[in-house]
């Protein structure tokens, strides 16, 4: 088994700790992980991606491939188009739907939707406002990691108790908003599929 | 063997600790910070050692030596362009008889993710003629920055551990082994070995000369440097280095054969092995991360025997990095295409200064007090705010390295231009453009000096700053600038319009004049929770 993940993004959105919940869920689950990431200058507000890959056997390459990622999860629904090259035809793309504007060509997000709908396998999540309901806007990339799950080769539970070990410093209430936040992503996504 | 998801940086600082390091020092850059952040966080857990930021990596360089000179062993960590500023120590450093070992990890940028060029450290090593170790995962890293500290015991050279930007910036499970002691304090005998006069240089060169042979017996023999044969392909092969490993194998199962292949992780290049590979071939495939080095090593200038591919022939792309898609069609397998989104033109997201960040109000002061002039040259340097160059600023001209913003400015007013300001960061400042100051105020140039103080080393991920900024004043005012032209600012943006007139006088002042803007990176407050949490 090999699943590749195509993590996007804009710099400051959590790109990252969205990253380490998946990769120490897998883990969990006795994967084998190689997480890429990026650090520096890209980080400012500028689109940012990583590569998460996990498997029953040995990974070699840190990068993915054109053609190769089984999921493209973006935090961002243009950074979700921005690496569409790496999807396998089979691939399926999730992504928010809240837009970051801090570009002044943005296009129309309606047609943003719309390209998205159109690609054969999507899902479109309204993270934000779900993360909302959660409890916090905060806790928006756990309610990604929760659709995510719907379609990752990794057990619930082991996701839940990921959060539960990085959330757990902070405190019981947050550790409680990011669990609910990572369920309703995980409803929302599993309904739709 | 205690087991841990590591960052190859990571993987890094874990080596360096259980080789028994009494020391490591750094300077921030990408993709070599992660060591050092590394080092302190788990500096409380694992014991007692030194780990600390300097003003550069050339203080660090040499503080790390110091370290080697008493007998304990040191680690000191860098990217690419931060070896430039070290070069001098490092160079002359594989002269010394290094005694407690002397590990310099570097990390190359290829593909300059976060970085001014894509230098290749190998070409480093090999000018300093030491040993280079160049891991290809998480855990290589660890295993090879153990073996590096023992090589620079056993051949009393400082050793290189390569990085690059994927290997230091990936996270992969890693097998830690047993922590040894710190050496004791145990001073150098060697009288003539840490003191390079030309009457003991000449003879500790000759004596690093002298070794060479040593270092590539070795190098030879490492089981990291592997030969596979195979009898009955002879069309091609194929040399890895680094990452080109990775890549390599990703898709050779996709390969009708499997050709001969040499994978090279330490350096000096192991030369028999590769004559050995040679002796089978018509041609070699060289895949390497960076720049062309074993190929232009295989090339020559004579027409080799063989035919020599890779980065040099267009086999591979000379600039930027490796990838698994690049190194396929180099081993001639069809390209794979993915979806394509039709009829949406997708927007580059360049990135750019946070809201509200204080560089943004200090170039809006900026700009406004440039448009009273009809011409004018800023110059700039290395740092977040090097975005000024971008829209909606546009405010900075130029971006060299690190300080060369106050040298640019002072031989640009030198050479008769007037009005020129030096915008540069605190950090910057400490780095490298203390010493060009001095060059200004010594020269009575003509130049205004714009201190964007944030108090911090913030593109980098919130470093600790050398000096306070409380400090900094005092600091350019001991420098010899007349404090009547030493100004503070806060860049707010209700002070804007204030800031630019403050500037503009001082771009009419004829002589040095100093501008310190003053007001914390916002992200500082973030930063320090986090290290505080321990994240
Ligand atoms: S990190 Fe700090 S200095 Fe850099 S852009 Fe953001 S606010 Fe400005």
């Amino acid at each position: 088994m090999k699943y590749d993940v195509i993590l996007a993004g804009v710099g400051g959105q959590g790109v990252l700790s969205l990253a380490a919940i998946i990769t120490l869920g897998a883990m969990k689950d006795g994967l084998t992980v190689r997480q890429s990431e990026v650090h520096g200058m890209a980080q400012r507000g500028g689109a940012v991606q990583a590569h998460l890959r996990l498997s029953d056997q040995t990974i070699v390459s840190d990068l993915i491939g054109k053609a190769s990622a089984d999921m493209i999860l973006s935090m961002e629904p243009i950074e979700s188009l921005r690496y569409l090259a790496y999807l396998k035809a089979d691939g399926v793309l999730v992504t928010s739907t809240d837009p970051v504007k801090n570009i002044p060509t943005y296009p129309e997000v309606e047609g943003i939707y719309a390209t998205i709908r159109g690609l054969p396998s999507a899902q479109l999540i309204e993270a934000a406002a779900l993360a909302q309901q959660a409890g916090s806007a905060r806790s928006t990339n756990m309610v990604m990691v929760g659709a995510a799950s719907a379609h990752l080769p990794v057990q619930e539970k082991s996701l839940l108790a990921a959060i539960d070990e990085l959330f757990s410093r902070k405190g019981e209430k947050v550790v409680e908003i990011n669990r609910k936040a990572f369920q309703i992503g995980w409803e929302t996504a599993a309904l739709a599929v | 063997m205690p087991e841990a998801v590591l960052l190859g940086d990571e993987a890094l600082a874990m080596g360096a600790i259980d080789s028994g390091i009494s020391a490591a020092y750094a300077y921030p850059g990408t993709p070599s910070s992660e060591i050092m952040e590394y080092l302190q966080a788990v500096a409380p857990k694992y014991g007692d050692f030194v780990a600390e930021w300097c003003s550069n990596e050339k203080t660090a360089y040499e503080a790390a030596v110091g370290v080697s000179l008493v007998g304990r062993r040191a680690l000191v960590s860098m990217k690419h362009v931060g070896l430039n500023v070290a070069a001098d120590p490092f160079i002359n450093s594989a002269l010394l008889a290094i005694h407690g070992g002397l590990v310099l990890a570097v990390a190359d940028d290829p593909g300059m993710h976060s970085s001014q060029n894509e230098q290749d450290s190998r070409f480093y090593a090999d000018f300093a003629r030491i040993i280079c170790l160049e891991p290809r995962t998480q855990g290589e890293v660890y295993e090879m920055t153990r073996e590096a500290f023992d090589l620079s015991e056993r051949f009393h050279i400082p050793v290189m551990v390569r990085l690059t930007t994927r290997i230091a910036h990936s996270r992969a499970v890693v097998q830690t082994g047993e922590r040894r002691p710190q050496n004791p304090l145990n001073k150098s005998t060697e009288k003539a070995g840490w003191l390079l006069l030309p009457s003991t240089a000449r003879k500790l060169w000759a004596e690093l000369l002298e070794n060479q042979g040593q270092f590539l017996a070795y190098a030879e023999n490492s089981p990291y440097n592997t030969l596979e044969l195979n009898e009955e392909f002879f069309e091609f092969g194929v040399i890895t280095a680094g990452l080109g490993w990775n890549y390599y194998m990703e898709n050779r199962d996709e390969m009708a054969v499997k050709p001969s292949h040499l994978h090279i992780s330490v350096y000096p290049i192991p030369g028999e092995k590769v004559r050995r590979l040679a002796e089978r071939v018509k041609r070699i495939v060289v895949i390497e991360e960076g720049f062309s080095f074993i190929e232009r090593a295989l090339l020559g200038i004579l027409v080799p025997a063989v035919k020599i591919s890779g980065k040099e022939d267009g086999t591979l792309p000379s600039t930027g990095e490796l990838t698994p898609d690049n190194v396929r069609e180099a081993m001639g397998l069809k390209p794979k295409q993915g979806i394509e989104a039709t009829g949406l033109e997708i927007p580059g997201r360049p990135p750019q200064l946070c809201a509200g960040c204080p560089h943004r109000d200090s170039y809006d002061a900026l700009n406004q007090a440039v448009a009273g002039f009809d011409q004018k040259v800023v110059t700039a340097d290395i740092g977040c705010y090097t975005l000024g160059y971008l829209p909606p600023y546009q405010a900075i001209e130029t971006c060299l390295c690190m300080g060369a913003s106050v040298g640019m400015a002072k031989g640009a007013s030198q050479a008769g231009f007037h009005p020129v300001v030096a915008t540069i960061g605190d950090g910057t400042f400490l780095h490298s453009g203390i010493t060009p100051l001095v060059d200004a105020v010594a020269s009575g140039s003509n130049m205004t000096l714009l201190i964007l103080d944030n108090s911090i080393t913030a593109m980098t991920g919130g470093q600790q700053t050398i000096l306070t900024s409380s400090r900094l004043e005092k600091l350019v005012h001991g420098i010899g600038v007349d404090p009547d032209h030493i100004k503070l600012i806060i860049p707010l943006k209700k002070h804007t319009a204030e800031n630019a007139e403050i500037i503009r006088r001082e771009m009419e002042y004829e002589g040095v004049s100093v501008i310190i803007a003053l007001r914390d990176c916002i992200q500082t407050p973030k930063e320090k929770k986090k290290k505080e949490a321990g994240e």
